[in-house]
């Protein structure tokens, strides 16, 4: 058991390293612009490019200069991000979105991935209980080695051996 | 010419016809025992010479095609749309695979290579690789019905033949297109080959685990490829595209990557089945959708299916490769429910915190992300479908999707090594953890302390946050992977009297597998900080005068030149760019700009000074049509040259996992006699 004062010690560490993350994380100032560079990353360009508004470097492109100077209108205008990004779906067509909306039939492409993670997560701890759980699933302690029948001793070095040399990565 | 190659083809496929055939009726005999007039051993060596001599016509079609395109024979419809007469001769060999059409006849001919090197090396397990090699047969077929029948490569030009051709897409005239195809080609093609040796085995319910430790070898040489493929396709996106990136979240791109993650989960729980025994069918169906996934990046991109940036191939061959998969996936479903009892686990796990468990974990985590770039790629689709709106779904989407997953994969990456086989206890977790923990949360403090704050500006930044996980688990990985190097290499140091460089070699030579993934995994780490570093890239875009400056970081750039050039196959205009640091000329860059005459279409040429530290990446855009002043965009994008680092340590870890460890008793050999005994126990290498 720990003792009282060893105990301290670690609450003390854990504390500052808590104190020096918050005020790490507090530093920081406001920019303006980063706002317009959110925004740009989160709209397409629409030359057909398949590349979002930001990044487009078609050469001559004739939509990410409008898309631009509408972005900045937009943001001018006093508008949240949420109303700017549908003023340009209304306009454009939805396909102008970078990502799919959170609503409707369209949550379901942020849901799924999640949820399948989520069920393959579930199903893996499951399954390994399960191994676990089977008869010849647990390793008998090391002590007990000794009392093993000896075919059983045998598969046992035989496991060792393999698993030993060449285990690969 | 044309005549030629497509006589090859059409003989080709006859070959491979005869492979799959002759190969599957000698099969069968021998299986069932059934008397027939013809020994099936001997029919079934006359369908391995066949697959031989498949090689020997698809290398003679691939001839025709590059000879036509070097003698400049515009009545190949494929020769006039990929080439011209002034088109460097490196070009002229890379429009082989620029186009729909050439592109599967390269891919028909790697296949017939594999084949070849496959069939050659029969004599390793005679009739394993006689399954192995009729499947692959029927593989070889599907591809040759196409170039024959769906999409010829040597279709000749209706009217009079003309002077001169279209020429190569600008975007692939960078020297990169002619080895990032082959290698993403050999990557993907190469699939096929474990693939087959999967699908035979458990035709033939082979006994043992020998076909893994021969499928094993071709995969990691397949994943080799297909790596580098990725990654050179990164870099030509990086320095040819302009835009400052490398990776756009593409169809094609994620076409490229499924298969590889897939192929990743197979090489890492393989090991559970060569080892122990386990996961037989997970890895029978690892594999089996790997190869699967090759033929669906091919199906979505090609097809038209999906819109790509860099889909430079597409036409209405879709339903050849829907049709194809349909087969495939019904011929492995279906041997599988026949063979399936043969494919029962030989072990359990006998504890949740092992390295067994993790492997687990790591396929979970590595089909998780599959799954996720596969259901990005396709959600467009389905949402039409669905809804009759089609939508984009892009970087943001994949920004908080994938990344996610990939650190937890990263987390995994310095996890794994430090669990040994079969169980562990707590305080043998506790003398593993507590040397990389106190690394991450130091790398935590210290990264927060010099600026990566993902609250900077006043709003949550993702990018400074995922850069901050990044590099703190990158740095908690690395560590956990050189201590497992330290230890062992300290062992064996001390009891063979060596200095601790050669105990670390001796170490490595000992287990070329187990050392050479950890390298891997080293790779992976100094890549994913490379990657990190794009949530501190700034930019900087400026209309330019002479001797006027753009200053970016700690370069300033001073325009004092703008000139024009021309060649037969470009005209070009450029700008001069001396550039300073700490108010020292340091070096002169050239974006450049240029038209390509025979297709009049333009391309920028990225000037890029790359450091360790940042990349300088200047890119002209052009000129002010009303002052005629050129436009200059330049990028400072931190730590890019860690992602092309990390791929060359990635190479050497698989080259290294390729050699044979030494054996027991050449180590011995090597060891002074002295030594030898008490260095026994380390040399063997076990948790």
């Amino acid at each position: 058991m720990a003792s009282p004062l060893r105990m301290t010690v670690w609450t003390r560490a854990v504390e500052c390293l808590v104190l020096a993350a918050a005020v790490c994380f507090s530093l920081g100032a406001t920019n303006a612009s980063s706002r317009f560079n959110n925004l740009d990353h989160r709209l397409m360009c629409t030359c057909g490019c398949n590349e979002v508004l930001g990044e487009c470097a078609t050469i001559g492109c004739s939509s990410r200069g409008p898309e631009m100077a509408e972005l900045t209108a937009q943001i001018a205008s006093g508008k949240t991000d949420q109303q700017i990004l549908a003023w340009f779906a209304a306009k454009y067509g939805m396909t102008v979105l970078a990502a799919p909306p959170a609503h409707g039939f369209d949550l379901v492409a942020w849901i799924a991935p999640f949820a399948v993670f989520g069920a393959a997560l579930l199903g893996t701890i499951l399954l390994l209980h399960r191994w676990a759980d089977l008869p010849g699933g647990k390793t008998p302690a090391p002590t007990e080695a000794a009392a093993l029948a000896p075919a059983e001793r045998e598969r046992l070095e035989k496991i060792r051996r393999e698993t030993g040399s060449e285990e690969g990565f | 010419m044309a005549a030629f190659g497509s006589f090859t083809l059409l003989i080709a496929l006859a070959f491979a016809a005869y492979n799959l055939v002759a190969g599957a009726v000698a099969l069968r005999l021998i299986a069932t025992g059934r008397p027939s007039r013809i020994s099936p051993e001997r029919l079934a060596d006359t369908a391995r010479r066949a697959g031989i001599a498949s090689f020997v016509a698809t290398s003679g079609a691939v001839f025709a095609l590059v000879w036509a395109a070097f003698t400049n024979n515009f009545s190949i419809t494929y020769i006039m749309e990929h080439s011209n007469r002034a088109l460097p001769a490196a070009y002229k060999f890379a429009a082989l695979w620029s186009g729909q059409e050439g592109s599967l006849l390269f891919w028909a001919w790697l296949l017939a290579g594999y084949g070849f090197v496959l069939r050659l090396m029969h004599k390793n397990d005679v009739k394993l690789y006689a399954y192995a090699g009729t499947i692959l047969a029927g593989i070889q077929v599907f591809f040759f019905l196409l170039l024959n029948f769906a999409v010829p490569p040597f279709s000749l030009f209706n009217g009079p033949m003309p002077t001169d051709g279209n020429g190569l897409n600008p975007l692939l005239q960078y020297p990169e297109m002619v080895i990032h195809p082959p290698m993403l080609y050999l990557g993907y093609v190469g699939f096929s080959v474990p693939f087959a040796f999967a699908l035979g085995a458990l035709m033939m319910r082979y006994p043992g685990e020998k076909w893994i430790r021969i499928t094993r070898r071709w995969t990691m040489v397949t994943w080799m490829f297909l790596t580098c493929g990725i990654f050179l396709g990164m870099h030509w996106a990086y320095a040819v595209l302009g835009w400052g990136g490398y990776w756009g979240w593409d169809p094609v791109e994620n076409a490229s990557f499924m298969p590889w993650l897939t192929g990743t989960a197979f090489l890492h729980s393989v090991m559970m089945q060569e080892k122990k025994g386990m996961m037989k069918s997970w890895n029978v169906w690892l594999i089996f959708s790997t190869f699967l996934l090759t033929i669906l990046g091919t199906t979505l991109t090609r097809g038209g299916l999906v819109s790509s940036v860099h889909a430079f191939a597409q036409s209405s061959i879709s339903n050849w490769f829907i049709t194809f998969m349909g087969i495939v996936l019904a011929i492995c479903t279906f041997t599988y429910i026949l063979q399936r009892d043969h494919l029962q686990s030989e072990h359990q796990i006998e504890s949740l915190v092992s390295r067994e468990s993790s492997f687990l974990f790591n396929n979970l985590v590595l089909l998780t992300a599959c799954f996720v770039i596969l259901w990005g790629t396709l959600f467009p689709i389905i949402s039409e479908y669905v809804q009759g709106t089609k939508v984009t779904v892009g970087p943001p989407f994949y920004d908080r999707v994938a990344i996610p997953i990939g650190l937890f994969l990263l987390f995994l990456t310095g996890v794994g090594p430090l669990l040994p086989w079969r169980s562990t206890s707590f305080r043998s977790i506790r003398r593993n953890f507590i040397l990389p923990v106190i690394v991450l949360w130091s790398a935590v403090i210290v990264l927060l302390a010099v600026g990566v704050q993902p609250w900077r500006n006043g709003a949550f930044s993702r990018g400074d946050f995922f850069a901050l996980i990044a590099f703190s688990v990158g740095a908690a990985v690395v560590t956990a992977v050189l201590s497992e190097f330290l230890r062992g290499a300290r062992v064996i140091a001390r009891q063979t009297n060596r200095n601790l460089l050669v105990g670390t070699w001796m170490l490595m030579r000992r287990n070329t597998r187990r050392y050479g993934g950890y390298i891997v995994h080293l790779g992976v780490v100094v890549v994913v900080v490379g990657l990190a570093g794009s949530a501190f890239n700034q930019n900087r875009q400026a209309e330019m005068a002479l001797n006027q400056s753009l200053t970016i970081g700690p370069y300033r750039l001073e325009e004092v030149g703008f000139t024009q050039d021309s060649n037969s196959n470009y005209d070009s205009e450029y700008a001069l760019l001396n550039v300073y640091e700490g108010g020292k000329r340091q070096f002169q860059i050239t974006p450049e700009r240029r038209i390509y005459l025979a297709s009049d279409q333009p391309e920028t040429m990225v000037s890029i000074h790359s450091t360790p530290v940042w990349d300088l990446y200047v890119v002209f855009e052009g000129t002010n049509p009303t002052t005629g002043q050129p436009i200059i965009k330049a990028f400072l994008n931190p730590l890019v040259g860690w992602i092309w680092a990390g791929l060359l340590v990635i190479v050497i870890g698989t080259l290294m996992a390729l050699v044979p460890s030494l054996s027991p008793a050449t180590a011995a050999l090597r060891v002074p006699a002295a030594a030898r005994m008490h260095a026994e126990p380390a040399l063997k290498g076990g948790d």
